[in-house]
């Protein structure tokens, strides 16, 4: 399948995910294993993302300017910056670091 | 401009601003990913979901295949099943009004609905929130694709770190707790083990896989992860449970 299949899939399982939730009766929402579940795979997967898109470059692990980002984007939100504002940050950071000589 | 007087459509409305404009930062990236204009508008428009959709272009990013970039984003949605249960119980919907108040359930106007006690100001929040979000986070990514297209190589412009600091954005307000922090060091630590080991996009799935046992086994109180993206009622706190 080319990537317009997988991205209406992914568009036809998220509607369907949401839709779901009104479906099934609000009872399941005291079960806390099952919160727990979807809280703990909503951090796993930012932290993973986060990791791989400041140290994987394909299938090995780099650091480059990347590095500079992440630290960078860390210290704005512990400023409590807006979303907006780390982005930002975090392509400057990178891109100050490049200019710099790091890869 | 009798409804501008609502405090929840206010509350909604700002968070509607704040929320379309880092739809900028995701028309651009997703454009870097490799994704053309149509189908990073095919992501904003039906997977709506911000963290989702930022997990399918992070995935193609970083070279992974289309079936790993929609596993994660599909992981990534379960919340708003959840988020679904509660919407459903403060709006009460009926059987066809469902199905938009699904699409229009996300992180922000749960955020703003839940974080209301009145229930017609709960019902005005939800819809200020939800439409104020789709309208503008669907213009702005417009935008951003259409600019980061015009900017050619990410590289050169930090993008690629603009990527990196956009999910550690969306993981922070999340692990401010000593439980949920840790679940981030394992899974990103599990992540870095196996990159050089299974193909590109995997590592973020034995991730999830992690994730879930470690949720499964009870480390971390119930509902911790779950709080949105934003926090409507006092801006740029993290955390606090809805």
């Amino acid at each position: 399948m080319n990537l317009w299949g997988w991205i209406l899939l992914a568009c036809l399982i998220s509607i369907a995910t949401k839709f779901v939730g009104f479906l099934v009766p609000a009872k399941l929402l005291d079960n806390p294993r099952m919160l727990r579940v979807a809280g703990s795979l909503t951090i796993g997967l930012l932290a993973a993302l986060t990791a791989t898109n400041a140290f994987a470059s394909g299938q090995s692990l780099v650091i480059d300017a990347r590095v500079a980002a992440l630290l960078a984007a860390a210290v704005a939100l512990w400023l409590k910056a807006p979303f907006l504002v780390v982005v930002l940050v975090g392509a400057l950071a990178a891109g100050l670091a490049r200019l710099l000589g790091a890869a | 401009m009798l409804l501008l007087r609502s405090p929840a459509v206010r509350v909604g409305l700002s968070v509607a601003v704040a929320t379309g404009l880092y739809g900028l930062s995701f028309g651009a990236l997703s454009v870097a990913a490799g994704l053309d204009v149509a189908q990073t508008m095919a992501l904003s428009l039906l997977l709506f979901s911000g963290g989702s959709q930022f997990a399918f272009i992070g995935v193609i990013a970083g070279g992974g295949s289309g079936i790993s970039a929609m596993s994660a984003a599909a992981l990534l949605g379960i919340r708003n099943g959840v988020y679904g249960m509660q919407v459903n119980v403060l709006l009460r919907p009926s059987r066809w009004w469902k199905l938009i108040v699904a699409h229009l359930t996300i992180d922000e106007s749960v955020a703003t609905a839940t974080g209301q006690s009145d229930p017609d100001e709960q019902r005005r929040g939800f819809w200020a929130a939800g439409l104020g979000v789709f309208a503008l986070w669907n213009l702005f990514t417009l935008g951003g694709a259409l600019a980061g297209n015009a900017i050619g190589d990410p590289a050169r412009w930090g993008l690629d770190g603009a990527a990196v600091a956009a999910f550690l954005g969306l993981l922070w307000p999340r692990v401010q707790a000593k439980e949920p922090a840790g679940i981030a060091v394992a899974c990103a630590v599990v992540t870095l083990i196996t990159v050089p080991f299974v193909p590109s996009g995997i590592p973020i799935l034995i991730a999830a896989l992690v994730a879930a046992v470690l949720g499964l086994s009870g480390v971390g109180p119930s509902g911790e992860g779950l709080e949105p993206d934003v926090e409507p009622y006092s801006p740029g706190a993290g955390g606090g449970a809805p």
